[in-house]
């Protein structure tokens, strides 16, 4: 995985609350047995009319979306399902951190371990990101800061250990690995 | 020092390494489960980076959510309809032969619902760490397990090292105290605490489900309350084992057995939280004074009493949006909805006592004309018990579709789908726009609640039914 330290982009705003996993990334896209490809389904439902064509008034399919890395949106972002096929498709349409006031704890779990960040923020400054969306957004990782336009900037939570895998593009897994001494150790006193 | 939780004392028991601030727990894995649609990538993850699945003897694999229901698809005697379904069958097949993983495949009379065939086998127990790339994982803390949903890249982390780096979730106790009145079901218990504490209220804790009202439940309802505890956002629930338990376990072809049984039993006696610990959150719900519920919008938060109207509630863009999904009004009642479709099955209420619920209301009685009513066992077992109890024929004679087991229609991979614009009252966990199919409107309920409705062709309090029912209530529902 490439190191990541900042991210500079505007923000595209979708306000709804409790976007489920089901909306991300509907089921019937699950029967790929790859990660990639995802993004073109991403949202699809709402993205698509029935006959396949794109409707227009879907914030990802209008113009000043195509650049964004960022999307804001509402409490409760990545709720129900555990498909890691969400991030997945999030990644692969082109995004990199998604802001909300809440983020669904399997979804934030898969997003860390695939490289998009997912930043909680407090109400006021959600607020702002909604009220200006396309807004210019500094997501600085190291600092676990996110800066606003208006000069305002506010830290964000991030799990320690994952933010240092991200930081330095370290793989999880190898951690994991390195404990593989204590966990046979483990084995060894417990009754199987 | 305070009591222990249930909760910290089976996370401490699997704890290899503690959790620091600067790293999460190394947390140890006893039981891993694996399906067709999570694991295809965590297998090639292995193959690319040259490793095997440490723990075969702590894996089992199954297919259930791709998979057909129609026995001539299940068999062999048609293809599998869906053809990308058909490969991740195909490819789940030759990753269980490579890694030398135990499969329930396709024609195994064992297969079934992964959330369904596990407790079945007595492979589930008290106060195991249970893991699965599925969210409804939460079922198995039923049985005082801690069982959670994972992605598929933490999937290939278990098959590499048995382990899963953890931080440490905040309990969370839902004391349930009074009985459920007859005619209401755990399903409508855990709707209605869903209501209560909203779909994001469990969001970070481990709950545990405690108080009169769960002690009398059966281990069938235990699991279905347990099932949709991550549909308040938790990613685990939980419940003290208890002598309900035991006698569930006791004899079942993976649980221990001879002296084995008998330590073990003593162990799980240890497990229940201890009085004086200490919950971070809490919630308190009276059973007694809960009817049948009904969702009536996009999220299973989004609940009213069956004989309940909607909420109206002026300038929420969220509600709005989900009414105007589920073509519903602010204020209407929800009894005498008309229904197209009624789906009883899936983790949440696919086992036999669900089964038996829904033959008590459907005996001497017909689905309404232009009603598609499918059933679908949680597993082949519950299938072929539903069949020995002559339900299967109570089923059939009502005019219902009965099917081999699968996830099916609740979130229709397989090609069980609920078209666009139609109501389909389900037994499912998730009533998300498009679920069921593109455009599909789900309404969730109880067992009993959807035979009632499918008899009528509308939304019906199950209660009047059972009451002309001459077979008596087996149980507290």
């Amino acid at each position: 995985m490439e190191p990541i330290r900042q991210l500079r982009s505007t923000t595209v705003v979708m306000p709804a609350t409790n976007i489920d996993t089901d909306q991300i990334i509907p089921a019937r896209f699950l029967t790929i047995t790859t990660k990639l490809g995802l993004g073109k389904s991403l949202f699809a439902d709402w993205r698509y009319a029935s006959d396949g064509r794109p409707n227009p008034d879907f914030i990802l399919n209008q113009p000043s979306a195509a650049e964004s890395r960022i999307l804001v949106a509402g409490h409760n972002f990545g709720c129900g399902s555990s498909r890691e096929h969400a991030p997945w498709a999030l990644l692969d349409h082109g995004f990199r951190a998604v802001v909300s006031t809440a983020i669904a704890d399997i979804f934030c779990n898969n997003s860390l371990k695939n490289g998009l960040l997912p930043i909680v923020v407090d109400a006021p400054t959600h607020r702002w990101l909604v009220a200006n969306p396309g807004a210019e957004v500094l997501i600085d990782l190291e600092q676990a800061q996110l800066s606003l336009p208006n000069g305002v900037s506010v830290s964000f939570p991030i799990e320690a250990f994952a933010r240092h895998c991200l930081l330095n593009g370290i793989d999880e897994l190898g951690y994991l690995q390195s404990k593989l001494g204590e966990i046979e150790h483990y084995e060894s006193r417990r009754p199987a | 020092m305070t009591g222990r939780t249930m909760f910290e004392k089976v996370w401490t028991a699997h704890e290899v390494v503690a959790e620091t601030p600067a790293t999460p727990a190394v947390l140890y894995v006893d039981l891993h489960l694996i399906h067709e649609v999570t694991s295809p990538q965590a297998f090639a993850m292995l193959r690319s980076q040259g490793l095997r699945v440490r723990r075969p003897d702590r894996t089992l694999a199954t297919m259930d959510h791709s998979t057909p229901t129609s026995s001539d698809q299940v068999f062999g005697k048609l293809p599998i309809r869906v053809d990308a379904a058909a490969k991740q069958v195909e490819q789940l097949e030759r990753n269980v032969a490579e890694f030398g993983v135990e499969l329930f495949g396709m024609r195994d009379a064992r297969r079934g619902i992964v959330h369904v065939i596990s407790p079945e086998l007595g492979a589930t127990q008290p106060g195991m760490t249970i893991v699965c790339g599925d969210s409804h994982t939460s079922t198995h803390g039923a049985f005082g397990a801690l069982a959670f949903g994972i992605g598929s890249t933490e999937v290939g982390h278990v098959f590499a090292t048995q382990c899963l780096l953890q931080r440490k979730p905040k309990t969370f106790a839902v004391n349930v105290e009074g009985r459920l009145a007859p005619g209401v079901t755990a399903k409508d218990l855990i709707l209605a605490i869903i209501g209560k504490i909203g779909v994001s209220g469990g969001t970070g804790y481990v709950l545990e489900y405690r108080g009169a009202a769960i002690r009398a439940l059966s281990m069938e309802e235990r699991m279905t309350i347990c099932n949709m505890s991550i549909e308040a956002g938790a990613r685990a629930g939980l419940i003290a084992p208890d002598e309900t338990t035991y006698a569930y376990l006791k004899g079942r072809p993976r649980a221990p057995q001879g002296a084995a049984w008998d330590s073990a039993v003593a162990y799980w006696r240890t497990l229940a939280s201890d009085p004086d610990a200490r919950f971070d959150a809490s919630v308190d719900i009276d059973a007694a004074t809960l009817e049948p519920m009904i969702t009536y919008g996009t999220n299973p938060g989004m609940v009213v009493a069956v004989g309940g109207t909607i909420p109206v509630k002026a300038h929420d863009p969220v509600n709005e949006k989900a009414l105007d999904y589920m073509g519903f009004h602010g204020g209407e009642a929800m009894l005498g909805k008309p229904v197209d479709v009624v789906f009883i099955g899936s983790c949440t209420n696919g086992r036999l006592e669900d089964l038996e619920a829904a033959a008590r209301i459907l005996a001497g009685r017909k689905v309404a004309n232009g009603v598609h009513l499918l059933i679908v066992p949680g597993s082949q077992q519950v299938k072929r018990e539903a069949e020995a109890a002559g339900l299967a024929d109570i089923f059939k004679a009502a005019g219902a579709d009965w099917r081999e087991s699968g996830c099916s229609m609740c979130l229709g991979m397989n090609g069980d789908t609920v078209a666009a614009g139609q109501y389909a009252l389900s037994t499912s966990n998730r009533n998300f726009e498009g679920r069921q199919g593109v455009g599909a409107r789900t309404l969730l309920a109880s067992p009993y609640t959807a035979a009632a409705s499918a008899v009528e062709g509308k939304i019906t309090d199950p209660r009047a039914m059972l009451r002309q029912t001459s077979a008596p209530l087996a149980t507290s529902r």
